[in-house]
């Protein structure tokens, strides 16, 4: 192929720069040391027979562990929903102008932010010695109504122990949302604040109720705030599910795996077992967080297309994964 | 709808509306009409209050004393028994439906396309068939002349053009009245032209317009009525080519003499 610069020389273009580019030395020394300790790594793991690899591969997918991983990831998402959506009544309590419904938004989130979720699992999964019994759908004066008629009506429509009911998995799963619930609530108000006050204008000018408004207008802008820090916050939701181990539930990941580990005498491949299903379902969290935030990047412009700005989002090198750390101020 | 017997033909009726921030009076009696079908152009120093007065029209801002009514409906309240009632924000809500605004910043919804702006409003808060709303919709972006936007995102469009899908926006809810405040001011000297355009042609549609301007050619041309304001009050108000040409009040003379 010809250099078409040099055969028809364009008089305006003067002809391309040829410099020496600058040498980076100390990159390469780094490289090099990176790549020894790696190696060494790879040669303890493979070498080392404590791992008992093929004791991991054995028993990290038997069927116990594979319902651990199920409800490891129904307990992220259950208290992920319910903690997103009553963290948005929160936020939306916070700022509103009633003093009372913002003071209740504020005291909620001072509560469960201060207690630890260890402690609020444990408390959750002990609360049935304050209730013997739950009436569910009691009808007040059902005993005197009941006479009247002539039939003999119960007054509720079904009772659940105490114990069953807040035990096990709804304990768990109420300790975490609810606590996950204030975090939101402060990550969404960030959101809700974040939005140009004209939008809400321009919303009421058009006649759109204040719930229209905040559904149609706000709340989908506010998102492109909310987004990175929800994706951190159901990491470490994802992570704390491990906690309700001490609620108890017993048919978690992490205890499953701990079981099988302390009854085999193989607690070290068990505890590296967890850590490789927690990087897997991690990583599908991430994933999922990448498709989200393109979605509500919508008319922002900056559309993620490149592969820079695709590693960007999920969570590689600087940018939003970091924003807003342990759930906003 | 009131007709315009009830109404005396009167699209706007404030009396002596007043409003404050906090220590700081911005409306000290506000007295005006606007006829249906009259184009008012209000012009005045920065701070002289024109914003705040057009925010009160449309009920953005509560105001603290006087009268205003809107199509014969007084704004934000309901008098019963010579008492004052708010309204819910409900009912409030309600009564903007008639009023467009467009304001000096746009505020495009910038998450949906120039056609999903427009749709929003009819779509959602009048809940007409959404066929229907789309075939308007799109005959408003023809007449603001952006057919070819429709699923363009606010941020790919010039000022001018999301201006014009503003104003296409608010004409979507068939409101009796529309307010503009400084349609043309963030905008850089090349596109005010093709604003100023749409709004000359839905004047000569026959729309009620009250307008915020420093535009005082298209006062001139466009305008019926003309108030200067200042200071919370309207010092003159005439038509535009008398208080143009031939400023009664010191006040006007020294204002006209600095923007024209
Ligand atoms: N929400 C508010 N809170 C406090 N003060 C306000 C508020 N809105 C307006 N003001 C004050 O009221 C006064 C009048 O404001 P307004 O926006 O109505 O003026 P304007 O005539 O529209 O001026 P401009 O030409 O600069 O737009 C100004 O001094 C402004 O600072
Ligand atoms: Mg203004």
């Amino acid at each position: 192929m010809t250099d078409l610069s040099k055969d028809t020389p364009d008089p305006a273009r003067p002809e391309a720069i040829k410099a020496v580019p600058v040498r980076h030395p100390g990159r390469w020394v780094a490289v090099v040391v990176i790549a020894v300790l790696a190696a060494m790594f790879v040669n303890m793991l493979v070498t080392n027979e404590n791992f008992k690899w093929s004791f991991i591969v054995d028993n990290a997918f038997r069927p116990n562990i594979v319902e651990g991983v199920w409800t490891t990831i129904a307990l992220t998402v259950l208290a992920m929903v319910i903690g997103v959506l009553f963290g948005i009544v929160l936020a939306v309590m916070r700022l509103s102008d009633n003093p009372i419904l913002s003071g209740v938004a504020w005291l909620y989130t001072w509560f469960f932010r201060a207690v630890p979720r260890l402690v609020l699992a444990i408390l959750f999964g002990n609360m049935g010695i304050l209730y013997a019994k739950y009436h569910i759908g009691g009808v007040p004066f059902a005993g005197p109504l009941g006479d009247l008629m002539g039939v003999d009506i119960d007054g509720t429509l079904f009772t659940v122990d105490a114990r069953t009911l807040l035990s096990g998995f709804m304990a768990g799963l109420l300790a975490l949302a609810l606590s996950e619930a204030a975090y939101m609530a402060e990550i969404v108000r960030a959101g809700i604040l974040s939005v140009d006050p004209g939008q809400e204008e321009a919303a009421g000018a058009l006649g759109m109720s204040r719930a229209l408004t905040l559904r149609r207008i706000i709340l989908p802008q506010a998102m492109r705030v909310i987004i990175p820090p929800t994706g951190n916050e159901t990491i470490a939701m994802l992570k704390d599910t491990s906690l309700v181990a001490f609620v108890p539930v017993t048919n978690e990941l992490f205890f499953q795996l701990q079981a099988v580990g302390s009854r085999t005498f193989n607690v070290f491949p068990m505890l590296v077992a967890a850590c490789m299903w927690y990087l897997i379902l991690t990583s599908f969290l991430l994933a999922g967080q990448f498709f989200i935030e393109r979605h509500f990047a919508r008319g922002a412009g900056e559309q993620p297309r490149d592969k820079r700005t695709a590693l960007r989002a999920l969570g590689f090198g600087s940018g939003g994964g970091a924003a807003g750390g342990g759930g906003g101020a | 709808m009131s007709t315009a017997d009830e109404t005396g033909g009167l699209m706007v009726r404030a009396e002596a509306v007043h409003k404050s921030f906090g220590r700081l009076e911005v409306l000290r009696g506000i007295d005006l009409e606007v006829k249906s079908g009259e184009v008012m152009c209000v012009v005045g120093p920065s701070g002289s209050g024109k914003s705040t007065f057009l925010r009160c029209i449309n009920h953005l801002e509560k105001i603290d004393a006087g009268r205003l009514w809107v199509n014969g409906h007084l704004v934000g309240y309901r008098e019963s028994g010579g008492r004052l009632y708010e309204l819910r924000d409900r009912e409030v809500a309600a009564q903007r439906r008639d009023i467009g605004m467009v304001f000096q910043r746009f505020n495009l919804f910038p998450h949906m396309t120039a056609l999903e702006n427009i749709m929003e409003a009819p779509y959602r808060v009048k809940r007409q068939p959404k066929a229907e709303v789309r075939s308007r919709s799109l005959a408003l972006l023809e007449r603001v002349g952006l057919s070819d936007k429709a699923g363009s995102y606010p941020a790919q469009l010039s000022g001018g053009q999301q201006q014009r899908v503003a104003i296409a926006r608010a004409l979507a809810m068939e409101p009796a009245l529309m307010l503009f405040d400084e349609p043309t001011s963030a905008l850089d000297p090349e596109l005010v032209g093709e604003v100023l355009e749409v709004m000359k042609q839905l004047a000569l549609d026959g729309m009620t317009m009250v307008v915020v301007t420093h535009e005082m050619g298209f006062a001139r041309e466009v305008g019926d009525s003309l108030v200067f304001m200042d200071g919370g009050v309207v010092v003159e108000q005439g038509t535009p080519g008398d208080v143009l040409t031939e400023p009664r009040h010191p006040r006007t003379r020294d204002f006209l003499s600095k923007v024209l």
